[in-house]
């Protein structure tokens, strides 16, 4: 290496030298001083003393996210029943009941996200632009996040139980001629999601919405677009990719559902879903393994359907769409 | 309410020339808004409004309203769940985690928006992970972890758990705060002779301060209303609210609905507060910030 730095390597080795290895080749080495300094050229891309600032949140993240993951996926393929790595898996999708929480899940979560994104649509549309009372609706709507899922389970169970309000409304009204059957079951837990999930998405719509130059809408207007067509083809174009994103995370909320199964829902038939098949496995039959190979399999579906729908996505317009930074 | 396209003048009319005004009943999109609107105000009314009657209620069966009113259960459940001790836990809770995810969190949230580096979006991805990954399913892991050592079930394991989705969630809501504090202000300063210390303490602090605030109210909020990791690390000692709350209405039985409800009325009533409060400090609308491109860094710069 000296060889070649000192003294003006031949012109043949130029491109071979060590100095050439990673990254743009130095300037030309000088005759005294080599090539510049080690920490000059990483400097130059960015890496100096103000990145060890990063060091201590990658660090935590480190031991106490990506360490527990791998220790868990370890720990998956070492079931305590023996029986080979594999195990834990095929016990799971060997048996229905099991199995079938993946899909027990999936028809609760997949409506969920879909009925928070398509209600926040025409919300986030009306309230959008500024008007009197607007910081007041926008509160309220935000409102359940505070309710926690313990106070919403009680509230729908007195609310939407035989003798709650809204049975008794209906039966009022004459909808209806015997209270309908709305907790314990699948409904309930659905209305929870999209009671507490509706805020998460009205926010990120409502966001993406006005990050949308108005000035584009206006050019469409001048062009002389309807109202309808310049939703159609200027706001619902730039706003799918955002309504993406939208949908992931409300799918991601929801199907993590666990303390609404256990209490609106009927934990041990209709919503056994996956989180309190992975909690009970984990925490009430103390198999750890077999409780971290359930949460692989929830992430690695949960990860399945983020996949197809940004695969989607990436079929959309992503450029700018001239709003706010 | 003011029409969807901005007048370039700014007036407030809704009609366009030429054509006939429009009044907001007659869009189509007004009444679903409307009808979603109203839907969900009904149910969210009726969803609180249960809880909150029952707690105030002497006795309630099949009637429309409790028989008669009383506020005797939030003194009984007050004592019945020894709420002080869960109140000191959740507020304690709450205080460490926002104090370290603050500190862990803006130091690297300053490193990444001033310097770009080889696998910084690795290292992004590495932030944005515990907050796409919900918590139940990296918690059942962290939680068997934090038993090997023993600090699950004191209120440490609690705080630790939390600070999990809470230091990527200051990073994620300051870089975009710090980037757009111009870089040569801290040149200046450092022209002027000033020291790393109080370029840190004179310069960028000041200018932090409000990110810091809408960040560390986010936290808290969300520290308070987290359900699962502290379900999942917590011992008796070292229950929040919210976990307190699930295993009274879990264990009920012995308890009077009302007492239950009463708490749960308490928690919601905090919550409350805590998100009025965050939204005097926090632009909601502006949580999404567009990931712009990358300018090219001059060599030097910064």
């Amino acid at each position: 290496m000296s060889a070649a730095d000192a003294g003006g390597a031949p012109p043949g080795h130029a491109g071979s030298g060590p100095g050439a290895a990673g990254g743009p080749p130095p300037p030309a080495p000088a005759h005294t001083g080599g090539r510049p300094a080690l920490r000059h050229r990483l400097a130059e891309r960015g890496v100096d003393r103000t990145l060890l600032l990063a060091a201590p949140g990658v660090l935590f993240l480190v031991v106490l996210f990506c360490y527990p993951l791998l220790y868990g996926v370890g720990l998956s393929f070492q079931p305590q029943k023996g029986g080979g790595a594999l195990a834990n898996y095929r016990r799971f999708f060997g048996d229905p009941y099991l199995r079938g929480t993946i899909w027990t899940t999936l028809r609760l979560a997949v409506p969920a996200a879909l009925v928070n994104c398509l209600a926040a649509v025409p919300v986030a549309f009306r309230t959008r632009a500024p008007f009197r009372g607007r910081r007041l609706v926008t509160t309220l709507l935000v409102m359940p996040i505070t309710l926690g899922t313990v106070l919403t389970a009680e509230g729908l169970l007195g609310y939407l139980g035989p003798n709650g309000w809204f049975n008794k409304a209906l039966l009022g009204i004459g909808l209806v001629d015997h209270p309908l059957d709305l907790v314990h079951n699948y409904w309930g837990v659905l209305a929870s999601l999209v009671i507490t999930g509706f805020p998460f998405s009205y926010l990120l719509t409502l966001s993406y919405l006005t990050g949308i130059d108005p000035s584009l809408e206006q050019a469409a207007a001048t062009l002389g677009a309807a109202r309808r067509h310049r939703f159609r083809y200027i706001l619902l174009p730039l706003l799918a990719p955002g309504l993406a994103i939208t949908f992931c995370l409300s799918f991601v909320l929801a199907f993590a559902v666990f303390p609404s199964a256990q209490l609106v829902g009927d934990p041990r038939g209709s919503t056994h879903v996956i989180s309190i098949e992975a909690y009970q496995a984990a925490f009430q039959s103390f198999d750890y393994s077999m409780g971290s190979a359930i949460a692989m399999i929830m992430a690695a579906v949960m990860l399945a359907v983020v996949a197809i729908v940004l695969a989607w996505r990436s079929l959309l317009y992503r450029g700018a769409t001239g709003g706010k930074g | 309410m003011a029409d969807v396209v901005r007048r370039p003048g700014g007036a407030r009319d809704t009609g366009e020339p030429g054509e006939p005004a429009r009044r907001w009943y007659r869009r189509p999109g007004n009444w679903v808004a409307v009808v979603v609107f109203g839907f969900f105000f009904v149910n969210l009314a009726g969803i609180i409004g249960v809880p909150l009657a029952d707690s105030l209620g002497t006795r309630w069966f099949t009637s429309w309203l409790p028989d008669g009113w009383t506020t005797k259960w939030y003194g009984s459940a007050w004592r019945e769940f020894s709420l002080g001790q869960v109140f000191w836990t959740t507020a304690l809770v709450a205080v460490l985690v926002v104090a370290v995810s603050v500190v862990i969190g803006v130091t690297s949230a300053y490193a990444l928006a001033r310097r770009g580096f080889p696998g910084k979006k690795a290292v992004m991805l590495l932030f944005l992970l515990p907050i796409l990954v919900p918590p139940l399913t990296y918690g059942i892991p962290l939680a068997t972890v934090l038993y090997k050592f023993h600090l699950a079930g004191t209120l440490t394991g609690v705080v630790l758990a939390n600070l999990v989705p809470s230091v990527p969630f200051v990073v994620l809501t300051m870089t975009p705060f710090i980037e757009q504090i111009d870089p040569r202000i801290e040149a200046a300063a450092r022209m002027c002779g000033a020291r790393t210390r109080s370029v840190m303490l004179r310069v960028l602090a000041p200018l932090l301060v409000p990110g810091i605030l809408a960040a560390s109210v986010l936290v808290l909020v969300r520290t308070v209303g987290m359900f699962e990791l502290t379900f999942l690390t917590a011992g008796p000692e070292s229950q929040t609210l919210v976990v307190a709350l699930y295993y009274a209405v879990f264990s009920a039985g012995i308890r009077t609905q009302q007492s239950i409800d009463a708490m749960a009325v308490m928690y919601t009533g905090s919550m409350l507060v805590l998100l009025v409060i965050a939204l005097r400090f926090v632009n909601l609308t502006q949580l999404v910030t567009r990931v712009r491109e990358e300018t090219p860094r001059q060599p030097g710069d910064g």
